[in-house]
């Protein structure tokens, strides 16, 4: 790092610090017609629903029907605006049974779906697992079961879960779970080819679009893996084209972009999403790879301040995304480290190694590395990126009868 | 079919993958308390969501979706009462009277904030609880993170619907801790940073000789010994404190590598001058000048551990006097074995000669793993 623009970064996380600590100055607005606050649901007619909904539920909050139906349009609408308090207003829909070892079934697997939302992987998994064996012909449950397993690296099991969708679900749902399974577990190109024929079978635009959009940004990320970059742009921009606020696409487009160069296609794509702590360290990070230093700053300091206030809550939702920033835009190597450890503890994705991997090669600490490499290994992960930051690492590095 | 697509979109809605990042943000308060010492009186100041709070009263009277300062100051009265009948204060088991105060305006990262400052008249003793229930009922995940303040030490607590209540330790012991704390940090710091110690022993080796044309010989008299090391801490000191304070408070800020490098490069130069004397009279001076290098080096540290927000002075403090305390104790060892040996061959050539020889290379292999970002030695 340039020392200038290491004093630079140093006076923003100061100031940032400042600001986020004690608050720095509570004020009097000067006139009664002065707008505060900008509320979010007003605009729009679902959020008028939603608040009708709301208000009947009031009436009578033990109404079981009535309380599952707004809880799954509250997640609906945190998904959908990517704000995180609607889980706390589902939660409380939720409260007379959230509390109980076996809830209602309905109740349970939205239990599940919040916790899994917040990380607590462990706990989502014991309600998936009653779930499953209370009704073992659940398809949601199971398809959300694979899904945490994966994430936890725990592919045998997602595998097993994924084929109780088969008699449960149609197709293309379950090969897309299996496929997901398979390409984090040595069978990357057999798992893309099988999953764009499907798809080609199912009809372009044929399958539910939510559905479409999911499998086409799995097959991306697959081309992406294997270092296709034009069939992963063709599918993101198509991805794109069903669902262009979905916030996952956004950021994994953005990320496909940056490790290609182009910043100002990366900083186009996410200038309207600044509100999602996410994209904005991806919209920072394509000012700073493109070098657009000036515009950078404030990002710096408002991202600051966000992860900030994130840990003093006490929070490890976004631990993956305050590694890459103290990496790559606050250039201190130990802590991204650290931070990117405890989050390999949670979450075992690309994602997540990836960052593990460039903090351990920046701080030199090449013995931290370790618990990734071997799960590279034994899970004969094949992932481009992956496999050159191993090399790095480990110039002795090759997947033990993977296709590295 | 169609059910279980209903639920599939909705498995999207949380699944991680499709989520990378909590966005906008959770619901927290901001609770800064404020006990006076020996004082029955607790002093508040609550940050508080206009949105949360337009969530669970409505504040949002010509329902438009933008809420102005006309719209919330008409219903200051109602966000004290609904806020202050969430929040419950105890001391030593009696429970505290809240009295609301006025009202003003702040932003978080997430938006505005209403700031409701309210006083407690509490019992002059025993330990302070506090019960936290706002937003329990509308929203679970909301989190209260509370800050309390007493005399120099603050406590952060991070109070939700599932750990509603936490007691505050009580009084000086309580205040006591947190100032400790960070005196042993300083203490630790000196102790296992080698570095530090290298360039003050470096420093203090002749100070029990004296120069006499090409070599060395030994003091007469302890007091000229105690004068050239009293001046050599004291100038160290004053140096280090001015460039840990400076550092500390954001007043500057240097890269962590220029000043790696700077105190290796310290330590040669401190040893080098044990075996060709060029600041002869002078090291008081070169500790003074080294010493400023040296504070930035502490500061690092304390950036590490964090300034206790509201007690920064207090940390700054604490941390400083360690670093001293075990600097002190350095000397403490060193001076009476230096002055006992001080006529002996052994010392004049094997322990400053050969000693600052050794340090030399030790600094020299620091000051090349620091410029040049390598890993030679082990500590």
């Amino acid at each position: 790092m340039k020392p200038g623009v290491a004093i630079r970064i140093l006076v923003a996380a100061l100031l940032a610090c400042a600001g986020a600590g004690a608050s720095a100055a509570p004020r009097l607005p000067a006139s009664g017609a002065e707008v505060l606050e900008v509320l979010p649901w007003r605009a729009d007619p679902q959020q008028r629903e939603l608040r009708d909904l709301r208000a009947r539920l009031q009436e009578a909050p033990r109404d079981l029907p009535r309380a599952v139906e707004v809880a799954r349009r509250y997640i609906e609408a945190g998904r959908r605006e990517a704000d995180p308090r609607y889980y706390g207003y589902a939660q409380a829909a939720l409260d007379p049974w959230w509390r109980l070892a076996a809830p209602p079934p309905q109740v349970r697997l939205l239990r599940a779906t919040l916790l899994q939302s917040e990380h607590r992987f462990p706990e989502a998994l014991a309600d998936l697992a009653g779930l499953t064996a209370q009704q073992p012909d659940n398809a949601q449950a199971w398809l959300t079961r694979a899904t945490v397993e994966t994430v936890r690296a725990d592919y045998a099991a997602a595998t097993r879960s994924c084929a109780r969708l088969s008699s449960l679900a149609d197709e293309l749902v379950t090969m897309a779970c299996i496929a997901n399974v398979g390409a984090m577990n040595g069978k990357l190109a057999a798992s893309e080819r099988l999953l764009a024929v499907l798809r080609a079978r199912a009809g372009d635009g044929a399958a539910d679009p939510a559905v479409d959009t999911w499998v086409l940004t799995m097959l991306a990320e697959m081309a992406q893996r294997r270092g296709a970059a034009a069939d992963a742009d063709t599918r993101f921009r198509a991805a794109l084209r069903r669902a262009p606020r979905d916030t996952y696409l956004l950021g994994a487009y953005a990320d496909f972009l940056l490790d290609a160069g182009r910043n100002d296609d990366a900083a186009a794509l996410l200038a309207p999403h600044a509100r999602v702590d996410g994209l904005l360290l991806r919209h920072a990070l394509a000012l700073r790879q493109g070098g657009r230093k000036r515009e950078l700053v404030p990002e710096l300091t408002e991202l600051a301040a966000r992860f900030d206030a994130g840990e003093r809550r006490g929070d490890g939702v976004h631990l993956r995304e305050q590694a890459r920033f103290e990496l790559a835009l606050r250039g201190d190597a130990r802590r991204a480290l650290a931070i990117a450890r405890r989050n390999w503890d949670v979450q075992k994705e690309t994602a997540d190694a990836r960052i593990l991997l460039e903090a351990a090669l920046a701080a030199r600490d090449s013995a931290s590395a370790r618990p990734v490499l071997e799960w590279m290994r034994s899970a004969r992960v094949e992932d481009v990126q992956l496999a050159r930051l191993a090399a790095q690492l480990d110039p002795k590095f090759n997947l033990a009868g993977g296709k590295a | 079919m169609k059910r279980l697509w209903t639920l599939f979109t909705l498995f999207l809605a949380c699944a991680t993958w499709s989520l990378p990042a909590a966005a906008h943000k959770p619901s927290d308060s901001y609770l800064r308390l404020t006990t006076e010492q020996n004082g029955a009186d607790v002093r508040g100041e609550w940050d508080i969501a206009l949105r949360d709070l337009d969530y669970a009263i409505g504040l949002d009277a010509d329902n438009d979706g933008r809420l102005t300062w006309d719209e919330v100051r008409n219903r200051h009265g109602a966000i004290a009462a609904y806020a202050l009948a969430r929040l419950h204060l105890e001391r030593g088991g009696a429970a505290c009277e809240l009295m609301p105060g006025k009202q003003l305006i702040d932003n978080h990262t997430d938006g505005a904030y209403t700031v409701l400052a309210f006083a407690a008249r509490c019992p002059r003793t025993g330990p302070l609880a506090v019960d936290y229930r706002l937003f329990a009922d509308v929203d679970p995940q909301h989190k209260g993170l509370a800050s309390v303040r007493d005399g120099t030490s603050v406590r952060t607590l991070v109070l939700g619907s599932d750990r509603p209540r936490a007691t505050v330790d009580d009084g000086a012991g309580g205040a006591a801790s947190g100032f400790l704390d960070y005196v042993r940090h300083g203490i630790l710091h000196i102790w296992i940073g080698y570095d530090h110690i290298l360039f003050l022993v470096s420093l203090l080796l002749p100070a029990v000789l004296v120069r006499d044309g090409g070599s060395w010989r030994a003091v007469g008299r302890p007091r000229a010994a105690l004068a050239d090391v009293l001046k050599i801490v004291t100038a160290f000191t004053v140096a280090h404190s001015i460039t840990l304070s400076l550092a500390a408070l954001g007043v500057v800020a240097l890269p962590s590598r220029w000043v790696e490098s700077a105190i290796a490069l310290s330590v040669l130069l401190a040893a080098l001058n044990n075996v060709l004397p060029v600041a002869r009279g002078r090291r008081w001076a070169a500790a003074f000048l080294f010493g400023l290098v040296h504070g930035f080096g502490f500061a690092s540290v304390l950036a590490d551990l964090g300034l206790q927000p509201g007690a920064l002075a207090a940390s700054l403090v604490g941390f400083n006097l360690g670093v001293e305390i075990g600097q002190l104790a350095i000397v403490a060892v060193f001076l009476p074995l230096a002055y006992g040996m001080r006529s002996t061959w052994f010392y004049r050539r094997v322990v400053l000669v050969g000693g600052s020889g050794a340090i030399m290379l030790v600094a020299a292999l620091w000051l090349g793993e620091r410029l040049f970002d390598l890993k030679l030695l082990p500590v």
